[in-house]
């Protein structure tokens, strides 16, 4: 019995220190390409976790990712499975009223992708009796159901089904993030007979601009923490190696 | 709390769920059924050229995941470029084809080994009435083997139904907006469960209970000599 309560004591002892520093869960998807992805030996990899990881270790913070599909995305932060999203979620009015938001910390267009020579442009007449690819429950899905209604949509899952899909050809044309249609899709062979369509398009900015680490609401402290280390990182040169190690252009925020 | 606005404001669209969930099983076990009957005569056959095939059909769909096999049709298949320049591509490229065909060798499967169990547990002497009246082999699978077997196989069929019923959640891993697409669209734009799994849960539930209903109706018909009341009687 003494014996089990020293152990016990020693046990203890060894786990206050942990309880000095702060343990943060954090949600990514791991499906959206440079932004996030799992190697085949399940690690996960890419700009989202490098940022995350790069923010707690600037709060002092022992993080863990918890992979999550971007579906359950909002309601797994606030019944409590992580403390933030980090998951290349855009930052808008509708989710504000669900989630509060850091400061943007990338900022990219939507980019129109097709088969090469497919269509000149993309606008609703053009499009006109055209399915489009588009991730469900998206800003680019919102955006593409309002401006053309006289196109039919395809709407998947995930962000690279909007590849999948296109190359199938289950649909004519995808509509997806610049980043991940250049980096995991047109600069890859099976990308090869396909091009962006039209210029890229940046959508609606009512709710702010760019992709921002989503918090459970009135959490100020850990969002101040957030915002204070963000900072920082685009001072210090952090975040300007991270990006270089994924994008040959700049993907920071304006503000 | 549950807000019952939420789950007003979608009833339309999970009413086009349901709609999607019943095609999708009544095609699939329809389609099932019609292939399990020759399949299960196939299998249980002392003709080695016969029943190895199948046995071998049921071991493969029954030994990797309804999910594996769905994403081996609808991407798996499209990856190809020469599948997708034939002619299969016309019915491959739809999501509902793939989920029908995917669908039906799964159910096919399951139900031509309990067809087939079934059909080995026939009583002997039923076969040897059969014999001693002089039917041919055909007389006596369409008369006395296959009746009986489809009966006493009512029970287990009517669980693959009920289990099939609930598989058809997988459609949704393929665009297709059944029970459970809904509800998960459900909640991500209202972000509850109760409002959205919730109440797929329940419909899935009343599904089940009609399904086990329908079939409890059907035991009660045609396995009517099998109740200890009216055998009896006798």
């Amino acid at each position: 019995m003494r014996k089990f309560l020293s152990a016990a004591a020693v046990l203890l002892a060894l786990s206050t220190p942990a309880f000095a520093q702060s343990t943060l869960r954090v949600g990514v998807e791991g499906n959206y390409p440079p932004f996030s992805m799992i190697s085949p030996d399940g690690k996960l990899s890419g700009f989202d976790i490098d940022i995350a990881n790069a923010v707690c270790a600037e709060m002092k913070a022992a993080c863990t990712m918890v992979q999550q599909e971007w579906d359950g995305m909002i309601p797994a932060l606030n019944a409590k499975k992580f403390d933030m999203i980090v998951a290349s979620m855009t930052i808008t009015e509708e989710r504000k009223k669900a989630v509060d938001f850091s400061n943007a910390y990338y900022d990219v267009p939507s980019r129109w992708v097709a088969k090469a020579g497919a269509f000149k442009e993309a606008t609703p007449a053009s499009l006109k009796g055209k399915k489009i690819i588009v991730l469900r429950n998206s800003p680019r899905a919102k955006y593409v159901q309002e401006n053309f209604k006289e196109s039919e949509v395809l709407l998947v899952a995930k962000e690279t089904e909007v590849y999948l899909e296109l190359v199938a050809g289950r649909g004519d044309i995808g509509f997806g993030s610049s980043v991940v249609s250049s980096e995991a899709f047109l600069k890859k062979p099976e990308g090869k007979a396909f091009a962006q369509v039209g210029d890229t398009v940046i959508l609606d900015r009512t709710g702010g601009a760019g992709v921002g680490i989503a918090l459970r609401k009135n959490e100020e402290e850990l969002r101040g923490k957030i915002n204070e280390a963000l900072k920082t990182i685009r001072a210090n040169g952090t975040y300007r190696k991270l990006a270089d190690k994924y994008f040959d252009f700049n993907v920071e925020p304006q503000s | 709390m549950i807000d019952f606005s939420v789950i007003v404001e979608n009833i339309p669209a999970f009413w086009k769920g349901l709609q999607v969930t019943l095609l999708l099983l009544v095609i699939a076990c329809a389609s099932g059924f019609v292939l399990s009957v020759p399949l299960a005569v196939a299998r249980v056959s002392p003709n080695p050229w016969l029943a190895r095939p199948v046995f071998l059909f049921t071991y493969v769909l029954r030994g990797t995941p309804l999910l594996v096999q769905m994403f081996m049709v609808y991407h798996g298949l499209a990856q190809f470029e020469a599948v997708r320049e034939s002619i299969f591509w016309v019915a491959l490229k739809s999501p509902w084809f793939c989920a029908w065909l995917v669908f039906t060798l799964n159910t096919t499967a399951y139900t031509t080994e309990i067809f087939a169990g079934a059909l080995r547990a026939t009583p002997s002497g039923e076969l040897e009435a059969a014999r001693s009246l002089g039917l041919t082999d055909g007389a006596m699978y369409r008369r006395i083997l296959l009746p009986s077997a489809l009966r006493r196989a009512l029970p287990q069929y009517g669980n693959e139904v009920v289990m099939m019923m609930h598989a058809t959640a997988i459609a949704s891993t393929v665009t297709l907006v059944e029970i459970t697409r809904v509800a998960r669209d459900v909640y991500y734009n209202h972000l509850s469960a109760v409002e959205s799994f919730g109440v797929a849960a329940v419909i899935y539930f009343v599904l089940t209970f009609s399904l086990v209903g329908l079939f409890k109706l059907a035991e009660k018909r045609f396995l009517r000599h099998l109740r200890p009341d009216t055998a009896g009687a006798l």
